[in-house]
């Protein structure tokens, strides 16, 4: 016993480790990578921001279309985000508390928006209503536009962020199984009150974590945005159209001062959801992040 | 065994087995209704004026110069960068999981700042960074080697938006492997490297070809980082959503069309792929996410 500890003391590392030398070089080689793949574009936003002097900055946000491009985001975030949180709800109590067939075919379904290239999510839309389709000159004869005006954009910005909610409350729910609404159903509650006050307490942490991840998705949507909005200055450009109007122009200081204000909302919602992890990891993840 | 079968009571084949649980007709009829209007009625359409073309006019449409080009370059750009992804994406899950240095928590925290930063704001900071002024392109501008609007930089834009797909698959993974493995692989006499090899890495196998896929179907459908820094010359650094943009600026619907569903094909073949390998890591190993 005695000889075998001194043996073991005098390997200089673990058997099922690496030398500590190894473990300090794969670690400055990963730090390295995250640092100039990762933290060096952050960085630069905002020292591009800045690089006008705080004067710049500030006045480049308070321009007329920058504010319109501002208010605009807020608004399609607040449509879209709401309408796919009911979607999410709905979708995981269909999938998690019940047993039906084709389910599993559902849930792949659900994702399918995150294999289609955002360019193509706005393009359907145009496919749908635009010149030549049935659909658009029906609605314009109402008076409804949709392609190049608010109602476009919502409905891409739902198309991009339509798995968002689901994807983290499905997994979450089937883990919590049925037993906690069974009980409160038992116990003479009816299903809006089991909902209301047995469900949406055990998954609030996780229902939370997906309109994060949703909301910075949808205020931060280009591509399908691009196509559908026609960039009517003032009017249809959301904030990263505005970032690459000004940008196109020619003026760097005024994109990359909308820019930082992306980049810090991007911070924020990190932020937020790293402190949701770590605070209640285990309320809002089966297992999966 | 056949007599239990043969008493058991036969039940009649049911959609969904019996629940005490409400709202399953509200819950999936919602969710199949919004699914529908949101992202299948809008792809059918896509579908349909594919199909209208008839099989000639696609294919001379599909087999266009230019359009070939497109899709050559977004593929070997996105095949390249989902490779770069998968050496760096495993050795930074493994440094993350598996040792402890100051900010582990930041960076692990940081990996998914891809997910949250707008693809905008992450295409104008990487031109900034990798022009040959910029604090990266300013290095290499001395040897004669351009990044920025050459296909190098469409390269670094889809290494930025895919790293955290290859380590966030990796990541859950490397965690579950069990330690016990390595210590019997290392009493029988291996080295650590041989443990690596032949114990740990295969049962990452499935994981990190996951990841792959995932990070070159995102790379090959991705747009707003990309066309800031490609240079969106035709034929070298044009990628095929640039494509469709351009197409439907010119509004030649068909022409984007095409492309869409090109794209949406091989997408949706991925797809697949991914299924098929969790289904076949599920059997092999228990387990997959």
């Amino acid at each position: 016993m005695a000889t075998k500890l001194r043996a073991q003391t005098k390997r200089r590392h673990s058997p099922t480790s690496e030398r500590r030398s190894v473990q300090l070089l794969l670690i400055g080689i990963a730090v390295a990578f995250m640092a100039i793949t990762l933290v060096l574009p952050l960085y630069s936003v905002f020292h591009e921001a800045l690089s006008k002097g705080v004067g710049a900055f500030f006045a480049a946000l308070g321009e007329k279309d920058a504010q319109a491009a501002i208010r605009l985001t807020l608004l399609v975030a607040a449509t879209a985000v709401p309408l796919n949180v009911v979607f999410g709800l709905a979708a995981s109590w269909a999938i998690a508390k019940f047993e039906f067939k084709g389910k599993a075919f559902l849930i792949t379904l659900i994702d399918l928006p995150f294999s289609v290239s955002p360019v193509i999510s706005g393009l359907v839309y145009v496919l749908l209503f635009g010149a030549g389709s049935f659909l658009g000159p029906f609605l314009k004869s109402y008076g409804i536009e949709v392609l190049f005006a608010l109602p476009g954009i919502v409905l891409a910005t739902i198309f991009v962020t339509f798995p968002f909610v689901a994807r983290e409350l499905i997994p979450l729910m089937q883990d919590q199984g049925t037993g906690d609404e069974e009980a409160a159903l038992s116990l003479g509650a009816n299903g809006w009150q089991t909902f209301w006050r047995v469900t949406i307490p055990n998954i609030k942490w996780g229902l939370l974590y997906g309109v994060l991840l949703c909301n910075a998705r949808a205020m931060g949507e280009f591509g399908a945005v691009a196509v559908v909005s026609g960039k009517i200055r003032g009017q249809t450009t959301t904030m990263p159209l505005q970032v690459e109007m000004l940008y196109n122009e020619y003026n760097a200081a005024a994109a990359f001062a909308l820019a930082s204000m992306l980049a810090l909302l991007a911070l924020v919602t990190l932020v937020l959801k790293s402190v949701l992890e770590w605070r209640f990891g285990e309320e809002i993840a089966a297992g999966n992040h | 065994m056949s007599t239990v079968a043969s008493t058991a009571p036969r039940r009649a084949w049911s959609f969904r087995q019996p629940s005490v649980i409400p709202g399953f007709g509200l819950t999936l009829g919602f969710t199949l209704t919004y699914f529908s209007l949101i992202i299948l009625i809008p792809l059918i359409a896509l579908a349909v004026r594919s199909a209208g073309l008839g099989p000639e006019g696609f294919w001379k449409a599909a087999t266009d110069a230019r359009v070939l080009g497109s899709l050559r370059v977004s593929f070997v750009t996105a095949l390249i960068a989902a490779g770069v992804n998968v050496v760096f994406g495993t050795l930074i899950a493994w440094v993350l999981v598996r040792y402890r240095f100051p900010g582990r928590r930041i960076f692990d925290a940081i990996i998914d700042l891809p997910f949250a930063l707008p693809t905008a704001v992450a295409g104008i900071a990487l031109t900034a960074i990798y022009a040959p002024n910029g604090t990266v392109g300013s290095l290499f501008a001395p040897l004669g080697w351009r990044i920025a609007y050459t296909p190098a930089g469409i390269v670094i834009a889809m290494i930025f938006i895919g790293l955290p797909f290859v380590v966030r698959t990796i990541q859950p993974i490397l965690e579950e492997v069990s330690h016990e493995v390595e210590e019997a692989s290392a009493t029988l006499g291996a080295n650590r490297f041989q443990t690596i090899i032949h114990v740990i890495f295969p049962s990452l196998m499935p994981a990190i070809l996951t990841g792959f896929a995932l990070a070159f179907a995102r790379a090959v459908g991705e747009y707003g980082s990309i066309i800031f820094i490609a240079g969106n010359i035709p034929f070298v650094s044009e990628i095929a959503p640039l494509l469709i943009y351009i197409r439907l600026q010119e509004f030649n619907y068909v022409g984007a069309t095409v492309i869409a569903t090109v794209m949406l094909l091989i997408s949706f073949a991925l797809l697949l792929a991914i299924n098929l390998i969790q289904a076949w890591s599920r059997r092999r190993y228990g387990y997959g996410n």
